[in-house]
């Protein structure tokens, strides 16, 4: 018997352009949680990729118990006892839960579909291992944390040994991080070896017995998880001191700016996705909209902007009621956003970081010259000056390309153009999602000082981290509705992870 | 060097004199293995292209004119195919917009007034306007009712033809497949061309095309509605969340687009002919529009060049049978060529694989 259930041993992997492993080693003991640590681009994912035999890696030994493998495909890595737990599920969303769990290996007796034992055994595993499902309830009927626990089932049916979650509680509330987090425990005590991809320091500390680190495709260390501190697992992971808490000075709102009444809205497919919803933001706050992925967010936002139309209700900027106006004209009145998706709605990748600052207000004076010419040179001069406040990196400065960019600079580009349209209200999704620290500080100061200046921000973060930490206020959503609005002060993360969850206020309060 | 490398894999242009290159090697292989002596080929492209005939040593300016003016609709239809383009658009009704132009400008020329000059402009202009419409129309039902632009323009082909023959029969003089001869106040014909080309067809038309590159240089490049239009192009979404009027800029460019190639009709009816045709086909150069836009990148100096090498091609065609090489090899580069452009992207593959070997060597891969 080896030392170790998993060792990879010098794993280099290239894309053209990047070396997502340089010479990697991940060694897991038997029956530990064992979590994997990187930011975002580190390698982690390529990692497990390998692993799982989704990626072949240019260079590197894997060993399983001792024993070096071969992983040409995940059917390879399933047969070794290898599963993963994928962070977007892989679940038919009109079949049973026992369907999804024997799909591709259904049990059969003389010829013909066996669901009947297939249930049997989902059942046992299911009571084994505390992960409680409705094996007959359709996987469209059940809540996020339990299709994740149908994911689980649907590795341990296939017998595997070691299970790979990749960034699993994303799209957990609080509650159902903690009911996870007791999973994982359980899966350990039974004898199942567990890797978790992560960039959440606390649940590494919570429930995990080693740490691996990855940054930028190199493998800096593996730690005990009981030694370190947060505070230098966070240090290993971007490799220099990082400061978690942003300052934040105290600030009495002010008038309204922004004020949503009644909304309703569908989405492009006619279902309605926000129902009812009232919020106003003021001058110099931010109002936070709390919530599970997928719980009317993008919608709201999306009516806001003008990109979808609104069913009912009205939307009043600065005391004009903007819900009929163009979305040129929204911009003109005062609307600025940083839309979540920032490859789609953000930027044109073709156009330079010139062009790009430019986007929303090429047709103003500034940039006009006789006979409708546009003046390039003043679209230079403004990016040039919007590169250098919001130290934006790039190549070749105005003139490079955006798609060029990395996520990080991309999201600065957006965020410069926004901020000097010098919005009355922002409106702000999801504007840290898959940068790296360093990046993220620098957005989150960025909008603090928006607030600290005047403006009325408004911001949908899936992170809820991000939302105690940037807010003034926090609007908790759940099912297109406001559940409550709550001073930052007066509400901790665990109560607004119940009313993401769909209970009513007064559980927080 | 690897640097230089790079930089030409990546540039558009270089793509496009690759793929031409390889075009030409094939239909070179194609000509051989037919028993051909492929020189016979390129020494008619040489005498289309410069006028010098190299078997007996004379010259004669008429070919590089005729060459020049085949040239005039297929970069008129290139400009089409490529405004379009770069706004997102796949505008394969060129050939519907040509013929409508053709069929207007034939129609003014024949019932318009016979004022000096004034004649001319009006069919012209005509040409112009019925192409902007015909494109418009396709462009206003995308952008308002979510229209498929490649099925309309495709059907709008069919219906210009049918409406042309229809116009056409009813002009003065008209048989089943020619009216009348224009009279003189409506020719574009230039007399000095004339004059120094030994009596070719070469007309004013070729000012006219120069005008139109300027103008689609000018608008996509250095005007704010064309910087409108290429976000949209490039980025719809972003280009509706910044509050670029995509509708607009969608209409108006399929209107721009229409416009180039009904100015195409315009020039070849009133420029290569005395009188009106009553067309029983399509005359292709709509089509042919579209790989002139393909292989110059839908730049304004890229589909002109292209639109010169169809040209060429064209002009090679009679003097390639003279050599006893089938003219249908100048159609069989020219399909190789944009099959070859279809390709393009397993040159970036191949780069991306260069890339990765040289990934791979710098952190010691074996």
């Amino acid at each position: 018997m080896s030392e170790y259930a998993i060792e990879m041993r010098g794993i280099t992997k290239t894309f053209p352009g990047v070396v997502a492993n340089d010479n990697v080693t991940l060694q897991v003991r038997p029956c530990e949680i064992h979590a994997l640590l990187g930011e975002n681009g580190a390698g982690k994912s390529t990692l497990m990729s390998i692993l799982f035999g989704s990626y072949s890696a240019d260079n590197g030994q894997i060993f399983l118990d001792g024993k070096e493998v071969s992983i040409k495909n995940p059917s390879v890595a399933t047969s070794l006892g290898i599963g993963m737990v994928h962070q977007h599920f892989k679940l038919v969303q009109n079949y049973t839960v026992t369907e999804n769990i024997v799909l591709g290996m259904e049990p059969t007796k003389r010829k013909l579909l066996d669901l009947k034992s297939a249930r049997a055994k989902v059942a046992r595993l299911s009571e084994q291992y505390g992960l409680s499902v409705d094996p007959d309830a359709l996987v469209e009927d059940i809540t996020v944390g339990q299709q994740q626990r149908v994911e689980i089932l649907k590795t341990l049916f296939r017998n595997a040994n070691t299970i790979i979650f990749d960034e699993p509680t994303a799209v957990l509330t609080p509650q159902e991080v903690d009911e996870l987090i007791e999973i994982l425990r359980k899966l350990r005590s039974e004898g199942k070896t567990i890797l978790l991809i992560t960039h959440k320091l606390r649940e590494i500390k919570e429930v995990a017995d080693r740490c691996t680190v990855l940054r930028r495709g190199r493998y800096i260390g593996t730690v005990d998880v009981a030694d370190v501190t947060e505070q230098e697992l966070a240090e290993m992971m971007v490799g220099r001191a990082v400061k978690f808490e942003i300052d934040k000075p105290e600030q009495e709102a002010g008038a309204v700016v922004l004020s949503l009444r009644n909304l309703e809205v569908a989405d492009s497919a006619g279902i309605v996705k926000v129902r009812d919803l009232s919020l106003d933001v003021h001058e110099g706050e931010i109002v936070g909209i709390a919530g599970v992925d997928g719980n009317g967010q993008s919608e709201l936002l999306e009516a806001i902007t003008g990109l979808l139309p609104l069913s009912k209700g009205s939307i009043i900027l600065d005391g004009k009621e903007i819900d009929r106006c163009t979305i040129r004209e929204r911009i003109e009145a005062g609307l600025g956003y940083v839309p979540e998706d920032r490859q789609k709605f953000g930027l044109v990748a073709d156009f330079t970081i010139a062009e790009n600052s430019a986007l929303k207000n090429y047709y103003h004076p500034v940039y006009k010259k006789k006979f409708g010419l546009l003046d390039f040179n003043a679209m230079e001069r403004e990016a040039n000056s919007l590169i250098e406040q919001f130290d934006i990196r790039s190549a070749e400065g105005a003139a490079t390309m955006a798609g060029s960019l990395s996520g990080g600079n991309q999201q600065k580009v957006i965020v410069a153009r926004e901020i000097s349209l010098s919005p009355k209200v922002l409106v702000v999704a999801q504007p840290t999602r898959g940068l790296d620290v360093g990046a993220i500080e620098y957005i989150r100061r960025r909008i603090i000082d928006e607030r600290d200046k005047g403006g009325a921000i408004l911001l949908v973060s899936f992170e809820l981290d991000e939302i105690m930490n940037l807010c003034d206020r926090i609007a908790t959503i759940s099912k297109g509705q406001i559940v409550a609005v709550n001073r930052q002060d007066e509400v901790d993360e665990y109560q607004i992870g119940l009313m993401m969850a769909g209970s009513q206020a007064e559980v927080a309060l | 060097m690897k640097a230089e490398r790079k930089r030409l894999s990546e540039s558009d242009g270089a793509t496009s004199v690759l793929v031409v290159l390889m075009g030409f090697l094939v239909g070179t292989i194609l000509v051989a293995l037919v028993g051909k002596n492929p020189l016979n080929m390129y020494k008619a492209l040489f005498q289309a292209l410069s006028g010098y005939n190299i078997d007996n040593g004379r010259m004669n300016v008429r070919y590089i004119a005729e060459t020049l003016n085949y040239s005039v609709p297929f970069i008129l239809c290139g400009l089409s195919m490529g405004f379009a383009n770069r706004v997102g658009l796949f505008n394969i009704g060129g050939e519907g917009q040509y013929i409508m132009g053709l069929t207007l400008a034939q129609t003014v020329a024949l019932l318009g007034p016979q004022i000096p000059v004034l004649h001319w402009v009006l069919a012209i202009l005509a040409a112009i306007i019925i192409g902007a419409l015909w494109g418009g129309v396709v462009g206003i039902l995308k952008a308002k009712y979510e229209v498929s632009e490649v099925v309309s323009t495709i059907m709008l082909n069919y219906v210009a033809l049918y409406l042309s023959r229809i116009i056409c029969l009813q002009l003065p003089g008209a048989t089943t497949y020619k009216t009348a001869n224009f009279p003189k106040t409506a020719l574009i014909e230039n007399t000095f061309f004339q004059a120094i080309t030994h009596n070719s067809l070469l007309n004013n038309g070729i000012f006219m095309m120069i005008v139109a590159v300027i103008i689609y240089w000018f608008i996509m490049e250095k005007t704010s509605l064309g910087y409108g239009m290429r976000a949209t192009g490039f980025n719809k979404d972003a280009a509706r969340a910044s509050g670029i009027p995509v509708v607009r800029s969608i209409s108006i460019s399929m209107a721009i687009s229409g416009a180039f190639a009904g100015l195409a009709g315009g020039i070849v009816a009133l420029g290569s002919f005395k009188y009106g045709r009553v067309l029983a086909g399509m005359d292709n150069y709509g089509f042919d529009g579209i790989a002139v836009a393909l292989v110059g990148n839908c730049t304004a100096l890229g589909t002109t060049l292209a639109g010169l090498l169809f040209g060429l091609l064209k002009n090679a065609q009679a003097l390639m049978q003279g050599k006893q090489i089938p003219k249908e090899i100048t159609f069989i580069i020219q399909g190789l060529i944009v099959i070859f452009i279809a390709l393009r992207s397993a040159l970036k593959l191949y780069q991306e694989y260069l890339d990765k070997r040289q990934l791979q060597k710098e952190v010691g891969v074996k």
